[in-house]
């Protein structure tokens, strides 16, 4: 219906101060939309979000596609992901590009697969090819293989982003923008999945997945004792304390601590791996890790190679240094 | 008596991560493998509901869809306590997308297991990790689907599902029949997977056979073909480059902590958020 070609945003606004990667979504069309030539377009659904889509306006949304009902307060899979299908097939965007949230990940395949187009999750990088088409980049494998993903035949070429990726743009107060009130459609079923609570749970002050400095422990921390040395450490760094599965089975530290595939994954600026070997369960989940400080006896341990400084050393002794250098050197 | 369907892959178990660069897609033919551990946990599930039954109250159908060594999951799926074991593998299923691989699930749910009232997935493979095929399958088959389970618990003919999702605490119900995926982080201990005993997987071997699907059985078009039918392709795989400088630093505990705080301390304390002192130690050795 529409001449001009699209770019799509979903707006995932429930926890806005906290979750901020529908504004670097946008940031990322708006370039996305300069090189196609293309309109830049947030979608959003809820219940009196006038504000939201002022707020998407100043932050790099051309166009905003509003459906305000009360009907839409709570964020419902089945009923939101009607909605947005619906909206696409009236609206046909070119691509349509949504947070890896969970409730992202959880809407986006539904509307993919009702549209009956293709989906590339949890992206790292966006581009645009030769032929005008949508690059999609994607970790797999805890981000041992990234790959090259493109939707050649279907529209709208779909895919979640995964949070951090971009950078938001600034506020910009002066930015103009359209804003389209979409009304709830007649055919809307109702929700076959009934929400019974939802509740916003406060903040947790640190979490080891989005922490900006991990410092995890192997065996070769010595012993439950000395793997409490880590937590001292952590002080210090304002880092959280992971760990790998024989210090969690040896009941050094809660289950909650376990990093690896069947763990947590985590993606921190630095990260500190004390005596830990490297076992692919473990290292699948750090690969995300910019900077690797590796400490081990073992010169050889796979942790070691991965690492951008290995030291070769007891692994308590080096934490013991690096505590009383820090005691030192910290400026306050 | 409620028919339980659980999605369970095959995954690699090994480092090495044989693609094939032709196709850009993996060739699970020679990589070592096991079940992902998400599947396994919505295995898991499926079990402690089946006992909390009582006898005969449920059937659990184990199925998987993959290349014929994805064959040993199935039979430790049985030996975990999996009614039946179904193996979907045609050639012609390779390369499938989720948007594929859901709808090759789905022609299974419908055509052969008409009865099923619950289904449950991983939430996210510890392979591909799109955490997109349980979603995708509850649309194949258009019943109603909830992610990320931490606990389920079936009231009548609803399921009622607890869960974590972006910082929220959420209690969700829906009429069965629907798809469940479970909760692949872990966070909850009530789904740690159960393993087989000594012997056990033996005894399933001997037990009964895996019952082996290929396209014709299940009723796939001649001409069908996952690869070119997936909306989505891959043009380029790779492993992100090892750009580290892997330095290694030997000798006395303190110098070598001196070494890092001097040549590294300003990525350390732009992480941490605050000035540290860096001394220069030329010549210090």
């Amino acid at each position: 219906m529409s001449e001009e070609k699209q770019i799509w945003v979903w707006a995932d606004y429930r926890n806005y101060f906290q979750s901020r990667v529908t504004l670097q979504i946008l940031a990322r069309a708006s370039v996305l939309a300069e090189k196609t030539n293309a309109t830049v377009c947030a979608v959003v659904f809820g219940d009196k979000v006038d504000a939201y889509a002022k707020e998407y306006i100043a932050h790099g949304a051309q166009k905003v596609y509003v459906t305000d009902n009360p009907f839409l307060k709570t964020y419902n899979v089945s009923s939101y992901a009607f909605l947005l299908s619906a909206l696409v097939r009236q609206f046909q965007p070119e691509t349509l590009l949504i947070g890896a949230t969970r409730f992202g990940q959880e809407i986006a395949p539904r509307v993919a697969k009702q549209l009956d187009t293709g989906l590339t999750a949890d992206c790292i990088d966006l581009d645009i090819d030769e032929k005008g088409q949508l690059v999609q980049v994607a970790p797999s494998f805890g981000g041992n293989l990234i790959a090259k993903i493109i939707t050649p035949h279907t529209r709208p070429q779909m895919a979640t982003i995964r949070p951090g990726t971009f950078q938001e743009l600034p506020h910009d107060d002066e930015a103009k923008g359209e804003v389209i009130p979409i009304p709830l459609p007649d055919t809307m079923p109702s929700p076959r999945v009934r929400c019974l609570k939802s509740e916003l749970q406060p903040a947790r002050a640190r979490k080891i997945e989005t922490a900006d400095i991990v410092i995890t422990g192997g065996r070769g921390m010595g012993s439950k004792g000395k793997f409490r040395k880590l937590f001292d450490l952590a002080d210090l760094l304002h880092a959280e304390v992971g760990a790998t599965r024989p210090v969690v089975y040896a009941d050094w530290v809660s289950s909650e601590a376990l990093v690896g595939q069947a763990g947590k994954h985590i993606r921190p600026k630095v990260l500190f791996s004390f005596g830990v070997s490297g076992a692919i369960q473990h290292t699948a989940a750090l690969a995300d890790a910019r900077f690797i400080v590796a400490v081990n006896k073992n010169p050889n341990a796979t942790m070691m190679k991965l690492a951008d400084v290995a030291m070769v050393a007891d692994a308590n002794q080096v934490c013991s240094g690096i505590i009383r250098a820090l005691k030192q050197r910290i400026r306050d | 008596m409620l028919h339980i369907i659980v999605c369970i892959k095959q995954v690699p178990m090994v480092s090495e991560l044989p693609w094939d660069p032709k196709t850009g897609t993996l060739k699970r033919e020679t990589a070592q493998g096991m079940m992902d551990p998400s599947a396994r946990r919505a295995l898991e599930a499926a079990l402690q509901i089946k006992a909390g039954m009582g006898r005969n109250q449920a059937h659990i159908t184990a199925v998987s869809m993959g290349p014929p060594m994805a064959k040993e999951i199935l039979y430790e799926a049985k030996a975990l306590g999996a009614d039946q074991g179904v193996l979907l593998t045609d050639p012609r299923m390779a390369g499938a997308d989720t948007c594929m691989t859901a709808f090759i699930l789905g022609k299974f749910v419908t055509d052969h297991c008409p009865d099923a009232g619950l289904i449950l997935c991983g939430s996210m493979s510890s392979d591909s990790e799109t955490a997109q095929v349980g979603p995708q399958l509850a649309e194949a088959l258009d019943i109603p689907a909830i992610g990320y389970a931490r606990r389920l618990e079936l009231v009548h003919d609803c399921v009622r599902v607890e869960r974590h999702v972006d910082d929220f605490m959420e209690l969700m119900e829906m009429d069965l029949p629907g798809l469940v995926t479970i909760d692949h982080a872990g966070e909850s201990d009530l789904y740690t997977p159960r393993y087989v005993a000594l012997g056990g997987v033996e005894a399933a071997f001997n037990a009964g056979d895996i019952r082996v699907m290929d396209g014709t059985a299940l009723g796939l078009n001649k001409g069908f073909n996952a690869l070119t039918s997936s909306p989505t392709k891959i043009i380029d795989v790779y492993s992100p480059a090892t750009r580290k400088e892997n330095r290694v630093l030997t000798g006395a505990v303190k110098k070598m902590v001196d070494t890092l705080f001097d040549d590294y301390g300003k990525i350390i304390s732009s992480a941490m958020g605050k000035d540290l002192k860096t001394h220069d130690h030329e010549g210090d050795v």
